[in-house]
């Protein structure tokens, strides 16, 4: 028996280290990496929670997360490569005009 | 029961390490593969909550899709090492000493509140038949919409991602 704490300090940890690597990385695509890490240690808890409480709508709501990431990660990347076709650079300090 | 907390621990380790490794690494493909090894992990965490379709929608949409989208990415635009260049100092002021106190503030509550319930092996099994059932009863409005935001999400990444019309028209008339 594992306690539900573990699971959730787990999760915390996890996004923890995607906040840290959103605020150090300088890599666009690094960044990105680390939206994902946060999101995945949400869904951990989420699954903990179903768990707890015997109700499957937290592994459904997993289910709705991975479909808005993915669909996130679709329209991010192609940003990104918008950007770097524009920029030639992916380094986010050298990304800091709106305008060319 | 002492194999469960081993089992959970184990991948536990493993999850952090490699989001750990994931900050360190300055490469992004070394991040990238590292961020598979998280995901790969975190499949095994939810197993051991018994969400059984999760995991395997964990393994093939996260570790298999997204993230081939992003070594593709990673590939295509040729990402070498990144350099580093100074932070801002608020951060280093205020992000350091707020993060510690978030987290601080988050173990203890943890700590104070463990051992009060815990988790069986399986604990809640999430077979696809129920979570497709839920999906296609109570949850039919929800997953209708996000149909729709897939839809306009993949005719966005195409519309961002094609090159720009004018510089087209520009080359074929130069």
């Amino acid at each position: 028996m594992v306690p539900l704490s573990y699971y959730l300090a787990l999760g915390g940890i996890l996004f923890a280290c995607g906040v840290t690597g959103f605020l150090i990385k300088r890599n666009i695509i690094t960044i990105f990496m680390s939206i994902e890490l946060m999101l995945n240690g949400v869904n951990l808890s989420f699954v903990a929670f179903a768990a707890q409480w015997h109700a499957l709508s937290g592994q459904v709501f997993v289910f709705f997360v991975m479909v808005v990431a993915a669909a996130e990660a679709a329209v991010g990347l192609a940003i990104i490569i918008a950007v770097y076709r524009t920029r030639e650079t992916l380094n986010v300090d050298r990304v800091n005009l709106l305008k060319l | 029961m002492m194999l469960h907390l081993i089992i959970f621990s184990v991948f536990g380790i493993i999850c952090v390490a490699g989001a750990i490794n994931l900050l360190v690494q300055r490469h992004p493909i070394s991040s990238a593969l590292s961020l598979v090894v998280v995901m790969g992990s975190l499949a095994v965490e939810f197993l051991l909550l018994g969400a059984e379709f999760v995991a395997a929608v964990q393994v093939i949409v996260y570790a298999g899709a997204v993230m081939v989208l992003f070594v593709f990415v990673i590939m295509l635009l040729n990402a070498g090492e990144e350099e580093r260049t100074a932070g801002s100092r608020v951060a280093l002021l205020f992000g350091i000493p707020g993060m510690l106190m978030g987290s601080l503030l988050m173990a203890w509550v943890l700590l104070e509140r463990s051992g009060t319930r815990s988790v069986a092996v399986g604990a809640l099994p999430g077979p696809p038949k129920t979570i497709g059932w839920l999906l296609f009863h109570d949850y039919l409005l929800p997953f209708e919409v996000t149909s729709i935001l897939v839809l306009i999400a993949i005719m966005g990444a195409v519309v961002l991602a094609s090159p720009h019309e004018s510089t087209q028209q520009t080359r074929r008339e130069g």
